[in-house]
């Protein structure tokens, strides 16, 4: 993917989203689900997101769109602040989300034609019925559907296809931005490659721009360009796609890159496996200082006592760890 | 002998629909000690084919056809008294989601307990104790607590600990594992994976891997049964399934995987849709799906061919090669369908 432009199209400042967790009556406590995250996304870029279930990737998929209201930091879009209930509005017609599970996803009463016009609807983008058809033809052309499915309802088809029904109804509204949450995890390795190559194909045709939510790493490093890592609610390292797949310096990336099972018996036997020990911990009652410690093989004293900040290494190569440098030396 | 030896097994579904083979003339052995995969997508006879060997189908379902011989024993039809000893005592399961395998409204203890009371003659001084033992042999800390907590206490991880706990405190021959790490994150799939390792050599049992991830077979298997539609269209030891498969739905798979050297390309994936079990079709299962079929794979299936002693698989492509090569010769006409 060549980054002919390179503009930044998407920057998220100090992303915080914290949710009130009722601990019994008139008491509640923060679960900060995302805490103090900022990236940038370029134009025509994909950046993945990946980390373990509950560290909060998509939640910020989510609270980037304003499906969530932030609880602090600042979206902006193209150079101008997504804040105001008009921004918003006008920002959902520029970025959109294809969801993970292509089961629940889609309203079981609602005809094909139905769900990927429904944005069309919203937004009042076409004029009329003609043009609206029309409209709903060429975006399921795209996605590989036959225009005879059209009248069809979402139970008479399989798990990739209904896929590709989603991603058809998140192209409606012509968007610059998609956030994929975890797109392919419910289908199989056959069709997930099918899926995969459409996005590709779909982002050279019409020069999107992807936020890529996953936990399949293997995945993630065939589509993105850069990657972030996130451990709960904080993001500890970002780089470039392969800088992170050759050398990662946070001690978490190292642990779970090395977790992947390989597709390859000879590799996967003389693999040296770092396996973390314990779970991770409950977002509720997040260790102090870096999150990671608990369960950090090089963690020291002043791990518990502050939390270490997002800096920049090398070029482009972001890591959150008070001892990075000695781990890597 | 062979510890498992599972001939021309067939199960089928009864539906409203007809009838569906879920599992179709499948064959394979199993030795002491080795560990098995199986890997397919959803659809693909994996799963029914452990179920059939425990007896545990869903009320629709019947074993049609074939048998299963236990140490020698035969299992088909042989009775709900001979499957309960079976079960638990020689050959033990664990599913998939360790979210709703336990039951929510008893401590882990007495679900732990509960399997030792019913498969040996301890008494109930004896099988806590055993039950505490089991969960320190699979790495969950402070057991004597543990007992008495419920399962919503545990992360997912530790609940299919207590799984593997519970499946292994009879000490069963065979453990079957029935996609053990799909529902969990990476670096806990990689405990777990570690774990089954390390207890495999320890008390020396042979695992039935079921699994969708080639990735996890590669790790833990000795020999791989790749399965499509309900047949096995590929078996042998791993490192032939990986180095040299020879049936195009599995160099299918292996292609659609990506890795460090397809970042930036395109994959190469599968074309079409999974079949639909209804209507199955008369030749190969994967033939409308096959980049390289031929006219023959719509007419007849590929009986198996062994590659070589340690491999086997059903394809016509095979025999196609070996004919250009001039490694084979045919015998009868029919040459014309092999193009």
């Amino acid at each position: 993917m060549t980054l002919a432009e390179n503009k930044t199209l998407i920057e998220v400042k100090h992303l915080k989203e914290y949710f009130d967790i009722s601990t019994g009556m008139f008491r509640s406590k923060p679960l900060k689900a995302v805490d103090d995250v900022s990236f940038s996304i370029t134009k025509g870029e994909t950046l993945g997101l990946v980390g373990e279930s509950g560290c909060g990737k998509t939640t910020v998929g989510r609270t980037l769109l304003h499906l969530y209201k932030p609880t602090g930091g600042e979206i902006w879009y193209d150079g101008k602040q997504v804040k105001t209930k008009k921004d918003i509005k006008e920002f959902r017609k520029k970025a959109t989300m294809v969801f993970q599970d292509p089961y629940s996803s889609l309203n079981p009463r609602m005809t094909v034609s139905d769900i990927i016009g429904e944005p069309l609807d919203v937004h009042k983008l076409t004029s009329n019925k003609k043009e609206r058809m029309e409209r709903i033809l060429e975006l399921m052309d795209y996605v590989g559907l036959n225009s005879e499915h059209a009248a069809r309802y979402a139970h008479e088809f399989s798990g990739g296809q209904r896929q590709r029904i989603g991603i058809a109804r998140s192209l409606a509204v012509n968007p610059d931005f998609i956030v994929c949450d975890e797109p392919v995890s419910a289908l199989d390795v056959s069709i997930q490659a099918q899926v995969i190559n459409m996005f590709d194909e779909l982002q050279e045709k019409l020069g999107l721009t992807y936020l890529f939510i996953a936990h399949d790493l293997l995945v993630v490093r065939h589509i993105s360009d850069r990657i972030a890592v996130m451990y709960l609610g904080r993001m500890v390292e970002l780089a470039d796609a392969e800088e992170i797949y050759n050398k990662p310096l946070h001690p978490y990336s190292q642990s779970l890159l090395s977790a992947v099972p390989v597709p390859d018996p000879k590799i996967a036997r003389t693999n040296k496996r770092i396996v973390l020990t314990g779970d991770i911990p409950s977002p509720l009652n997040a260790p102090s200082g870096c999150p990671f410690r608990t369960r950090c093989r090089y963690a020291c004293d002043k791990c518990a006592e502050s939390m270490p900040e997002f800096k920049e290494v090398s070029t482009g190569h972001f890591v959150a760890c008070h001892r990075v440098d000695e781990i890597n030396s | 002998m062979a510890l498992l030896e599972v001939k021309n097994l067939k199960t089928s579904f009864f539906t409203d629909a007809g009838e569906v083979k879920a599992v179709n003339d499948v064959s394979f052995t199993l030795d002491r000690g080795k560990v098995l995969g199986i890997v397919g997508e959803s659809g693909s006879g994996k799963s029914v084919t452990a179920y059939s060997i425990m007896q545990i189908l869903a009320g629709t379902g019947k074993i049609v056809g074939g048998s299963i011989k236990l140490d020698g024993q035969e299992l088909v039809g042989a009775g709900e008294k001979v499957m309960k000893n079976v079960r638990g005592n020689k050959i033990s399961i664990i599913f998939q989601d360790p979210m709703t395998s336990l039951n929510p409204t008893y401590t882990i203890g007495k679900q732990l307990m509960e399997a030792i009371l019913l498969h040996t003659d301890r008494n109930k001084k004896e099988a806590y104790d055993r039950a505490v033992e089991m969960l320190r042999l699979v790495n969950v800390n402070e057991p004597e607590k543990r007992m008495k907590q419920y399962p919503y206490e545990f992360s997912g991880g530790m609940r299919q600990r207590v799984m593997i706990a519970m499946a292994l405190a009879c000490e069963p021959d065979i453990l079957i594992a029935d996609e053990p790490t799909t529902a969990l994150d990476v670096t806990i799939q990689a405990q777990i994976l570690e774990l089954m390792g390390s207890l495999q050599e320890e008390l020396g049992m042979a695992i039935i891997m079921i699994t969708h991830d080639l990735g996890v077979v590669a790790q833990i298997c000795d020999e791989v049964i790749v399965m499509y539609a309900g047949s096995i269209c590929e078996q042998g030891t791993a490192d032939e399934i990986f180095y040299n498969p020879c049936h195009e739905y599995t160099k299918g798979l292996m292609r659609s995987i990506p890795t460090a050297d397809t970042a930036g390309t395109k994959l190469r994936p599968i074309t079409g849709t999974p079949i639909d079990l209804l209507n199955m079709p008369k030749g190969c299962p994967f033939a409308p799906r096959c980049d390289n079929a031929m006219k023959i794979c719509i007419k007849h299936r590929a009986d198996r061919m062994e590659i070589n002693e340690n491999h086997a698989a059903s394809c016509w492509v095979n025999v196609k090669k070996g004919l250009d090569s001039g490694e084979i010769e045919l015998d009868t006409e029919g040459g014309d369908d092999l193009g």
